[in-house]
């Protein structure tokens, strides 16, 4: 069975179609990516399989049952993180998981005693007596992760679950995710970072203007773009056209080169060239200051797919 | 993160029934009480306007309006309770709006339970808010030389019926909640409605003295009813006339706000 199924899903705000006809497969035990710029009809989407919106268009179902027609059912299932972290901020945090276990169902004891298990879990229990006003983004961001996991849920919705925490609580937040899926939890997570999609998701869809436009694995995304990047920075910029000569040979034509920065970079469609191009340098004579082959980013892919780079969107979306 | 503890929590079986609809409207008024006992000072903020006026109006024209400041005591501290509470419901729309805003309202609407748990929790607790407000304006009254005639059990009477009311006027901010986009443009909203409606009224002073066609709008506002009616009850002087206006402006209230209100926090959806 697959954990979630939509076919021509659709949303409109007044006369924006945030979701324009996506279909999605998502099985079951697996961590999904959806990948795209801010205001590309992520959220939306989400929260359409999570139950909170209704589709304008299409179907969904989720678990096996209709988000609209079975919607109680699919809640009793899925617990969602939403984007922002959706916890009382005046109550303390053994307060808020208490009352998200009641809700639940579990008695007051049980409450207590889940709650106590859930802070322990997720290193939470000095600052359990403290309001969450108080706490930082990573403490405020597990929180909300251990009160979607109250009811250990069949899949779970993540909406963007890192964006603004600082490096250390990211990486947190990807272990617990791991440890989550790892624990046979469907993920189905928001990022606008491949590279946190790269990390955590097994299949990623990109979703741009509330449109698929793109779906596979990390590797499979990454080829379409044609491969990672070289890049050079030659020590003595008098050498500078020497290397650009050295690279040509060994890559073609398709070097390109910012004379300013000294820097050359070419797309490396295959990358056991690029030992090759680095003892040719050296034979040369010519030393560099940086040798690095770069993974592509979202940005990367974006453009590739879209022709536009998915930062400018972003920005866009933030002016209007 | 240990990976222990963390397989620990997510292995566990434990999936009871979720919450019935009174046991989860309970657990989100448990919520609202919380955070009395946590933000006192939202409390605080709310009372102490009526104080100050209380105090204020009693020394400045309690002699002129009524003979004496004592006189003038026993009219007014029942209508500043009842300005008091009408006040507080603007509440229920801010904290409703809060919710929203924050995504909290995204959680619970996403959890298996009777989805107007929140809306019927938050009322729960705002009422338990007005009760105890109530009680800190009035202590301060019976401080002051307010001495009600008809006792504890008027005093009770006076309160519970200002609670009837003031749940049904919440209605009205819960909508206002869902329709504006911050909690403080609730707040603005709310005083552009709650200040003539509390002024205007027989609050602070008989309208015996005002123009005619002031006489009938202050005698159609629900406020001035609902003042003469506290007074009475809690000088044992009530009149069933005033109660039953009350009673039946409260009913309509909910019967025609309720259901919209419920309608556009399904709707959200």
């Amino acid at each position: 069975m697959l954990a979630i199924e939509t076919s021509a899903l659709q949303k409109h705000f007044a006369d924006t179609k945030a979701v324009n006809g996506i279909d999605l497969n998502v099985a079951t035990g697996s961590v999904f990516g959806l990948l795209g710029p801010n205001g590309a009809g992520k959220t939306t989407t989400i929260r359409m399989l999570a139950t909170l919106l209704k589709p304008d268009g299409g179907t969904a179902r989720v678990l096996g049952h209709d988000v609209v027609r079975e919607a109680d059912k699919v809640r009793a299932k899925v617990s969602l993180t939403g984007q922002f972290a959706s916890v009382d901020e005046d109550l303390t945090g053994q307060e808020n998981l208490v009352m998200i276990s009641r809700l639940l169902g579990f008695s007051w004891p049980g409450a207590r005693a889940r709650a106590k298990e859930l802070l322990e879990a997720f290193e939470l229990e000095e600052a359990a007596g403290r309001q969450v006003r108080a706490f930082s983004g990573g403490m405020r961001r597990r929180l909300d992760i251990a009160a979607s996991l109250v009811v250990t849920p069949e899949l779970l919705f993540l909406d963007e679950p890192t964006t603004g925490l600082d490096p250390r609580s990211r990486n947190q937040v990807w272990d617990i995710v791991r440890a989550i899926a790892a624990e046979g939890t469907t993920v189905l997570l928001t990022t606008q970072y491949l590279e946190e999609a790269d990390h955590l998701a097994d299949r990623l869809a990109v979703i741009d203007h509330g449109r698929l436009i793109a779906e596979g694995s990390s590797r499979e995304l990454k080829r379409s773009v044609g491969g990672s990047t070289l890049h050079v920075q030659v020590a003595d910029a008098g050498r500078h056209m020497d290397a650009l000569q050295l690279l040509r040979g060994v890559f073609g034509d398709e070097v390109q080169e910012d004379r300013e920065a000294a820097r050359l970079s070419v797309r490396v469609a295959r990358e056991e060239l690029a030992p090759q191009a680095l003892s040719a340098l050296a034979a040369a004579g010519i030393t560099v200051n940086e040798f690095a082959l770069s993974q592509p980013t979202l940005d990367d892919v974006f453009f590739a797919l879209t022709g536009r780079a998915a930062e400018e969107e972003a920005q866009k979306e933030e002016a209007a | 993160m240990s990976n222990g503890s963390m397989h620990k929590v997510l292995s566990s079986e434990l999936r009871p029934a979720p919450a019935s609809a009174i046991s989860a409207a309970l657990t989100l008024a448990w919520r609202a009480a919380l955070k009395i006992k946590h933000v006192p000072f939202q409390l605080f903020d709310v009372v102490v306007f009526p104080i100050m006026s209380t105090v204020m109006f009693t020394y400045l024209f309690g002699g002129a309006l009524a003979g004496s400041t004592d006189a003038y005591l026993q009219y007014l501290v029942p209508g500043i309770v009842v300005q008091t509470i009408v006040f507080l419901t603007v509440y229920t729309g801010v904290g409703l709006n809060t919710d929203i805003t924050k995504g909290l309202f995204d959680r619970f609407r996403s959890l298996p339970i009777w989805q107007p748990a929140p809306i019927v929790g938050a009322l729960i607790g705002d009422l338990m808010r007005y009760a105890l407000a109530a009680l800190v304006v009035l202590a301060v009254g019976l401080l002051l030389g307010f001495r009600p005639d008809a006792g504890v059990i008027g005093v009770i009477l006076a309160i519970a019926l200002m609670l009837v009311f003031a749940s049904a006027v919440s209605w009205l901010w819960i909508i206002v909640g869902m329709l504006v986009r911050t909690p403080e443009s609730v707040m603005t909203t709310s005083f552009l409605l709650l200040f003539p409606m509390t002024f205007i009224s027989n609050i602070f002073v008989d309208p015996a003295t005002m123009p005619g066609w002031l006489q009938t709008v202050v005698s159609l506002n629900p406020v001035t009813h609902l003042t003469t009616a506290a007074r009475g009850l809690m000088h044992g002087t009530a009149v069933t006339t005033d109660i039953l206006w009350v009673l039946v402006a409260a009913a309509l209230v909910t019967v025609v706000f309720a259901p919209i209100a419920m309608r556009m926090y399904y709707r959200e959806r």
